[in-house]
């Protein structure tokens, strides 16, 4: 197993510049996941670290050690596509066995760590049927243990649940999570699914345009977003954006909203009058007859145990989430506050975030 | 629009049934959401009820008439399927407006341009007109489809997993304009889908439809608050309802085998006063946290209060309060 460190990577297709001076590490055993809309290069960076494509600029050292140039082959890594290639004419045992078969290792080892993979995957009644048959998630777990029956020093992993529907998905969410504990494998993983990023990865790194606009876990990726970007990818519906024009001085507790007063985590740079943002999750939205921004019900969309409202406001339309146990009306007229504590400002002009008191501290929800 | 009436329909194929025994009522302006797994016989109905395909017995009444043996083309629906397939070498504009040119139903070009432009503007592809809709995207092809549909006022909308292709954000957005654009035109929609939050967010009623046949039927709230067994109690929540052995409780009542909790129905206290659990993880899933518990080696899943400070091996005590009770059969059970 091995560390997996991406520096400076850079890659054009002729004209078309599609990863854009891309940086970060994947600590040994580490579960990473590459997550962005499609075209934003999250797959390209992943073939760069398999040795699938060559990059203009930048290294790619696995252990320690620099590859970049190095084969995929020699690399000793396992890649897991989207669309499960599995042999057609060969049963579950040869395929998942066929990749030490071309290794040259013998019938008794490769009978010995077939088993073991099939064991791990809960595949172990399929290894003589024939692929042809099987379930959507059944050969998915055969294209995983072909990569697991390798022992590589790390996976490679590209959208390999785009192909499965949502509650297979969501079973095997849970299933590959389970499978990088057990085998503690540094993984880098591809997605634009966020559930799938936010579920499984110890580390986000969210991409767009080329770019890596922010690597971090999880919960600092929702919670911190460092770019507009990031905070309108991530959260379903995502974060809530109200512009504003103002000036920021240094350790400011408050912003002025139109006529109203908005305490905010207190700022930690100063900023010259420009165009800003301030951007709030639709659970830290809060309904309140004084609250400072009004506006009109539009949609109520009942989920269950909660629900989103959606209000049309002169700052256009925000969400919120409540408990499904509120009543509301479509039309309603309703005044609307923010949990003060996790409020982020974006400078609007280059989408980043002005660094504020949110992003010290412990986690908060 | 008009009402559409499905009685006792069955449908096999090589002697498997795909359909069984259905019967459904989707009322003039009602949004019906037919929700089940793969297989279910979900898209199956929508195509009896087109005329795609011809049911083995029961009948189809659009509008009060018998439409059963009627060609697809005479029954006055629309069709959105998963699948777009859109003229690619026409633009978006004239993809739209097909319907509306074809012969027998052809309108003045003035009235086609409106209700084109009118449907775009909803469906946020009014500067797309004129491209051509093999140059956009998935998921403007997709609104292309369903502004095709949309530009036809027809007895009913018949959907299939319209939104599946598009994107978390988009499939976001769609949900709350299709839902308006049914309310404000008043459409009778019967939508398929196998994505609970379509269903949960969309539809006036949910029929809950399992290996061909329809389970349960009614509002949203009727489906989640009240399933009539456990099966489609496990269709709607997030994070799924727990099904937990009775005997891990104290007072049930005799005849329950099964206990449904929803994070709604349990109460978690650090005071002894219940059931124990260990907490194993939380999963931050950015707007849920799912608290992961162990109860008895009964895997436990519950929304959690991110500011309830619980970490990997506390010992928390478990409430019921007021859970959905099931039967060995998983029947419901009053409580």
């Amino acid at each position: 197993m091995a560390q997996i460190r991406v520096e400076a990577l850079d890659k054009s297709f002729g004209t078309f510049h599609a990863v854009k001076s891309a940086s970060f590490t994947v600590e040994d055993g580490q579960f990473l996941c590459l997550l962005g809309p499609s075209g934003c290069g999250k797959t390209t960076t992943l073939r760069m670290i398999a040795g699938l494509e060559l990059p203009t600029a930048g290294t790619i050292r696995l252990g320690g050690e620099d590859v970049t140039m190095r084969r995929a082959s020699a690399r000793d890594i396992a890649f897991v596509f989207q669309l499960f290639a599995l042999y057609p004419h060969m049963n579950v045992r040869h395929n998942i066995g066929f990749p030490l078969k071309c290794e040259g290792v013998g019938a008794a080892e490769r009978n010995r760590r077939v088993t073991e993979a099939a064991r791990i995957l809960r595949i172990s009644h399929l290894l003589d049927r024939s692929v042809s048959g099987l379930a959507g998630g059944d050969r998915q777990r055969v294209a995983l243990g072909r990569a697991i029956v390798r022992q590589p020093k790390c996976f490679l992993m590209d959208e390999p649940l785009g192909a499965l529907d949502t509650e297979m998905r969501e079973d095997m969410i849970d299933e590959l999570r389970a499978l990088h504990d057990r085998l503690g494998a540094t993984t880098v993983y591809v997605t634009h699914d966020q559930l799938e990023a936010m579920a499984m990865a110890d580390v986000i790194a969210v991409m767009n345009q080329g770019h890596v606009e922010q690597v971090a876990s999880p919960r600092d990726i929702y919670d911190r977003p460092a770019s507009l970007f990031v905070a309108d990818f991530i959260g379903s519906p995502p974060m809530n954006f109200l512009p504003f024009r103002g000036s920021l001085a240094m350790g400011t507790q408050a912003i002025r909203l139109g006529e109203r007063e908005v305490t905010i985590p207190v700022t930690r740079e100063a900023l010259a009058e420009g165009d800003l943002v301030l951007g709030v999750r639709p659970e830290h939205v809060r309904f309140s007859d004084r609250g400072m921004v009004r506006g009109e019900v539009y949609g109520v969309e009942y989920l269950g145990t909660t629900q989103i409202i959606t209000v049309t406001t002169r700052y256009g339309a925000l969400k919120a989430r409540t408990p499904a146990s509120m009543p509301f009306r479509t039309g309603e007229n309703v005044g609307l506050d923010f949990r003060a504590d996790t409020i982020s400002i974006f400078d609007k002009q280059s989408g980043r975030a002005i660094r504020t008191g949110l992003h010290e501290g412990g986690p908060h929800g | 629009m008009a009402e559409v009436e499905i009685r006792a329909v069955s449908k096999s194929f090589n002697k498997s049934p795909a359909v069984n025994d259905l019967s459904l009522t989707i009322q003039d302006g009602e949004f019906v959401a037919l929700l089940g797994p793969t297989g279910a016989g979900k898209t199956t109905t929508l195509r009896l009820i087109a005329g795609l395909e011809a049911p083995d017995s029961g009948s189809i009444h659009i509008g009060g008439r018998d439409m059963t043996r009627e060609a697809p083309a005479d029954r006055d629906v629309a069709f959105v399927f998963q699948q777009y397939s859109l003229y690619p070498h026409l633009t978006v504009f004239e993809n739209m407006a097909f319907a509306l040119r074809a012969p027998g139903r052809r309108q003045p070009e003035a009235i086609i341009r409106t209700k084109v432009e009118e449907v775009a503007r909803l469906l946020h592809i009014e500067t797309k007109l004129h491209n051509k809709a093999t140059q956009l995207s998935g998921g403007q092809m997709q609104r292309v489809a369903i502004g095709r549909a949309l530009v036809r006022a027809p007895s009913i909308y018949l959907m299939d997993e319209p939104l599946s292709s598009l994107d978390a954000k988009l499939r976001g957005e769609m949900r709350l304009e299709l839902k308006r654009i049914q309310t404000d035109v008043g459409a009778t929609i019967l939508y398929v889908t196998h994505d609970q939050t379509e269903a949960m967010t969309m539809a006036s009623r949910i029929g809950v439809i399992e290996a061909g046949r329809l389970i349960q039927i009614g509002t949203p709230r009727e489906i989640y608050e009240n399933p009539i067994n456990a099966y489609v109690a496990a269709r709607l929540g997030q994070p799924a309802i727990n099904l937990l052995p009775a005997h891990l409780f104290a007072g049930i009542p005799c005849g329950v085998e099964t206990i449904g909790a929803r994070t709604e129905h349990l109460t978690i206290a650090q005071d002894g006063t219940g059931v124990p659990a260990t907490v194993k993880r939380i999963e931050h899933l950015g707007d849920q946290s799912h608290l992961h518990l162990d109860l008895a080696g009964q895997p436990v899943v519950t929304l959690s209060d991110p500011d309830a400070g619980l970490g990997a091996g506390d010992i928390v005590s478990l409430n019921l309060n007021n859970p959905l009770l099931f039967d060995a059969d998983g029947e419901r059970v009053a409580a």
